[in-house]
């Protein structure tokens, strides 16, 4: 179902007219209506932006942070009262190449902390309570870093344009990466990473050739699976939030795919009876915890054959830029300058 | 199409009033105009650098039009993929579904001015899509006429306050409109206020609910319903002729309505509020099994006889007067020039063509009408800076000239990100356009270079496989290293991979930052090896083998013997390869002579660590061999 908005959110879009937008979908709870449709989306408010926003994120309930194409990364405060936006703080120019501006292209927040990527292979920390920067890693990379993520609270995931995966440590005061992982062939550019929420040694990537990764970055230097995804570019990867055994991808293909690896249909073991399989996992899974804790995105070959996937979009054929889920409610922005939003994602 | 269709509007552009001569190109709303070097024979026009842009038109790119234009393009997407093999029966239903669906979003879409062109979209379906025989002919345009009139019944209700007036008004309204069923439940009402009338009331009904209409789908052959029409016409006429009605003025107007009176009708156009509703009623109450060909007689004389004589028709009224002339080239010419925007001409030329409507049709310019317009509506597209998408797959339906506009156009997108430029080359890589290709990746490893990040510039010249730009950006490493002795970019040159083989000297590249990591990793007989490899497979450039030689020296001087006799003697006639070239070639005169010294010393240098080297490796293999 097509919801409007005036301009696409997170796609790419021209510098005349790009605003940022908040709108309210409307609590996925239980309502009056039994259809589960509470109607079109709102529009509670919206403000100018400059240049393309390739990035955004929340920061607390009320500021967002955005990824401007001028290298400009700007926090935005929606005050919930007046239904109004305003900038509450931006740096201008934060990426940049000594005599022009550097797109930044990527964000991750984690209150009060943010950290920014760029085409400048420049990585920033700022606070969102101090004006100045807190700390600049130039050079961090000799391409393009098209994405950024927490891996634990002082360590974080980039993945550039020539197929690398490199882990940071700010603790460390060395300008150069505590790890480098990369695809092994082809330096296929990588454009979303994305960390498990509950193991945070699973990560995900998705690249310019449409297949997901899924890495151990505790062991290898290289991806733990290939599956085949898309047909060209993933955008953007994300897996649900609370139910881990979800993850959804979206490409330049125009598709959006939900993934669910069925690792429930493992686990009773009354099915499984006395083979191998059992001992094998009682022996390497660590004692307690009811959820499957060998995950199954890390259970080897087998895991291709238990893992669905499934398309959430009618036939498109523009491109799907961005996506995000939470609870049952998952939305995605697209190149025909549509919102998608579906309430009732089966997780 | 030679003629001007309407006078242009004036817009005074400073520049020009000096005799210049200018050129234009169209936007979606904007003309850009621009001075030329062209003279006119006489006056002494000379050229002038500056561009003008002049803006008319903001409505393409409100917010409105750009949910239409995007609405729109999956519905024609959908339309390109109908199967040409179908049989033409199983693909009217598509067509007239697809019809539909652009009518939607024209009503979702577009605000209330622009309701006219679905008002034409929908007779251009009604006549020619549906092409609906006689007989139906009437009932779809009955659809046609009511599906538009239902604004005017709400304009109706705010302006006659008295709701008797009203009452009588909706009525006949109805009854014009063929709505009998709703005509004859408003009449009930009004029986019961007047019992004396309570007779005439009761025939009224009877005539309202005998009134045959022609039922498409059923048994009754269209000969059999003009019989049974033609019963009910008299007997309507018999009830005007003997004065049934005479004493009740309302019910008289309607049976004069019912028998087709144009006078009648003529007197209520206030009711009818246009000449096509005028015909519509005319046609169901005199002629209800009009063919198409008989339509465009009855439609001129209907407006001939509606519209005041002295007024000049609107273009909507040419324009539908066209239509039901059956004259679709007019029709579309009339709509370009009507409405301000491609989108709708572009859009029903391609339905019309792929109803096979339009091929008789050739233009002098370009390939047919239907290219022709969706080229021009792909273009507007392409030069908003958000719309640009959609256009390419205009392009990809234009057989004859769609590629060639789509590689002049590609190359225009301002890639102001990678993320853009991404996009941009896949589209032109899933079309095989690799002139295009290789020249985004040039401008994108261009700006990288000029924006020093030599690793980005590699990237996209590997992408390209642009072997002499990945040539020149490795020549640039191999100078920061001699400039800075590091290398910079290590993760990318590191993991190079195949590219590597892209070109020589990025080969070369590779090659010599792994003889350093052998080298710093202690493997000194493979760094040895793969040194003395880059020189006589001529991988190195000679202007490089100094600096290699040079990194020679300390393998040379390490207290175990590295380098063999052989090799050692493979080196040596590297080194005399290169003096001899180098003594050859320049005379040494334009040189400071600090650096000749260097260089000697070097040389000299060289050759010592080199003998010394021989010496020992003479010794030593002879004495394993012994």
């Amino acid at each position: 179902m097509p919801r409007y908005e005036q301009t696409p959110c997170l796609a790419a879009l021209p510098p005349t007219d790009n605003k940022i937008s908040f709108w309210s979908i409307g609590n996925n709870g239980p309502s009056g209506l039994e259809d589960g449709f509470e109607g079109d989306p709102q529009l509670l408010c919206e403000h100018k932006h400059d240049g393309d926003v390739l990035d955004l994120q929340f920061l607390d309930q009320d500021k967002i942070v955005t990824a401007s194409s001028t290298g400009a990364v700007t926090i935005f405060r929606h005050h919930q009262n007046s239904q109004t936006v305003s900038v509450s703080q931006r740096w201008a120019r934060a990426h940049r190449y000594p005599c022009d501006n550097a797109p930044c292209t990527g964000v991750v927040c984690s209150s009060p902390e943010i950290v920014t990527v760029g085409e400048d292979g420049r990585i920033i920390l700022f606070r969102a309570d101090q004006e100045g920067v807190m700390r600049v890693i130039e050079n961090a990379d000799s391409s393009t870093i098209h994405a950024v993520t927490y891996l634990r609270t002082t360590e974080i995931l980039t993945v550039n344009s020539i197929g690398q995966l490199k882990l940071w440590d700010f603790r460390q005061q060395s300008n150069s990466p505590s790890q480098i992982l990369s695809l092994s062939g082809d330096r296929v550019p990588l454009h979303c990473v994305d960390r498990h929420p509950n193991q945070q040694h699973i990560v995900a990537t998705g690249g310019q050739d449409g297949m997901l990764c899924v890495w151990d970055v505790r062991q290898g230097n290289t991806p733990f699976s290939l599956m085949e995804a898309h047909s060209t570019e993933m955008w953007e990867v994300h897996f649900h939030p609370t139910n881990p055994d979800h993850l959804f991808t979206c490409s330049e293909d125009g598709s959006l795919l939900h993934w669910e690896t069925s690792a429930h249909s493992e686990m009773p073991s009354f099915l499984q009876g006395k083979n191998n399989s059992m001992i094998s996992r009682s022996a390497m899974a660590p004692a307690g915890g009811n959820q499957s804790l060998i995950s199954a995105w890390l259970s080897g070959d087998s895991s291709k054959g238990r893992l669905e996937t499934t398309h959430m979009l009618p036939s498109q054929t523009l491109s799907v830029n961005s996506l995000d889920v939470l609870g049952q409610c998952l939305v995605c922005g697209t190149d025909g300058e549509a919102i998608f939003v579906n309430r009732q994602v089966p997780v | 199409m030679e003629e001007v269709d309407v006078e242009p509007a004036v817009t005074n552009i400073p520049a020009a009033s000096n005799g210049t001569h200018l050129g234009f190109a169209w936007g979606p709303g904007d003309i850009l105009v621009y001075e030329t070097l062209y003279k006119t024979s006489g006056a002494k026009g000379s050229g002038c650098p500056f561009v003008h842009e002049v803006r008319k038109d903001e409505d393409i790119y409100s917010p409105i039009l750009r949910k239409l234009f995007n609405e729109s393009h999956h519905i024609f997407v959908g339309l390109q993929t109908i199967r040409e093999d179908l049989p033409s029966k199983n693909k009217k239903p598509q067509f007239v579904s697809i019809s539909k669906n652009y009518r939607s979003v024209i009503r979702a879409c577009m605000e209330e001015l622009q309701q006219v062109a679905e008002l034409i979209w929908n007779l251009c379906e009604v006549l020619f899509i549906e092409a609906a025989p006689a007989g139906s002919l009437l009932l779809h345009l009955l659809d046609w006429v009511r599906l538009h009139k239902a604004d005017v019944d709400e304009k109706a209700r705010e302006v006659l306050a008295n709701r008797d007036m009203f009452r009588v008004w909706q009525v006949v309204s109805y009854v014009l409109q063929g709505r009998l069923e709703e005509a004859r439940q408003m009449l009930v009402k009004q029986a019961t206020l007047q019992p004396a009338a309570r007779k005439m009331y009761k025939l009224m009904d009877a005539l309202l609910s005998k009134m045959p209409f022609y039922n498409p789908g059923g048994t009754q052959t269209l000969t059999e319903f003009d019989v049974k029409w033609r019963h009910w016409h008299e007997e309507v006429d018999r009830c005007l002729q003997d004065n049934s009605f005479a004493s009740n003025k309302h019910l008289e107007l309607i049976c004069k309505v019912l028998v087709g009176d144009e006078d009648t009708l003529l007197e209520h156009k206030d009711l009818l509020s246009t000449w096509y509703h005028f015909l519509v009623t005319r046609l169901l109450f005199c002629h209800p099994t009009v063919k198409p060909t008989e339509l465009h007689y009855y439609a001129q004389s209907c407006m001939t006889m509606f519209l005041d004589p002295r007024s000049v028709p609107e273009p909507l009224d040419s324009i539908l007067l066209a239509a039901f002339e059956f004259d679709i080239h007019q029709v579309i010419k009339d709509c370009s020039i009507a409405l301000n925007n491609w989108w709708f001409v572009a859009h029903l030329t391609d339905l019309l063509d792929h109803c096979k409507l339009l091929q008789s049709h050739n233009l002098h310019f370009g390939s047919n009408l239907r290219e022709f317009l969706l080229l021009e509506y792909a273009s507007g597209l392409f030069t908003h800076h958000s719309l640009w998408q959609l256009a390419v797959d205009y392009f990809d339906h234009c057989p004859e000239f769609g590629r060639v506009y789509l590689e002049l156009q590609i190359e225009r997108v301002p890639l102001d990100t990678e993320r853009k430029a991404l996009k941009v080359l896949r589209i032109c890589e899933q079309r095989q356009m690799s002139e295009q290709v290789r020249s985004i990746c040039k401008i994108m490893a261009m700006r990288a270079l000029r924006n020093n990040r030599l690793g980005s510039a590699l990237s996209w010249s590997i992408r390209a496989k642009d072997a002499a730009f990945a040539t020149l950006i490795s020549e640039k490493f191999l100078q920061d290293y001699c400039a800075r002795g590091t290398f910079s970019d290590l993760d990318l040159i590191d993991n190079l991979g195949p590219a590597m083989l892209l070109s020589d000297r990025l080969t070369f590249l590779g090659k010599y930052r792994e003889f350093h990591k052998l080298y710093g990793e202690k493997r000194f007989s493979e760094a040895a090896k793969l040194l003395l490899s880059l020189m006589t497979a001529k991988i190195a450039p000679r202007s490089f083998w100094m600096t290699l030689l040079t990194d020679a020296l300390p393998l040379l001087e390490q207290k175990e013997v590295i380098f063999s006799a052989d090799q050692t003697h493979e080196l040596m006639f590297c080194l005399e390869e290169l003096t001899s070239s180098l003594n050859n070639t320049t005379p040494g005169t334009d040189r400071p002579m600090q650096d000749e010294d260097i260089e000697v010393t070097k040389v000299e240098l060289l050759r010592l660590a080199l003998a010394r080297n021989l010496a020992m490796a003479i010794v030593k293999e002879g004495t394993v061999e012994a």
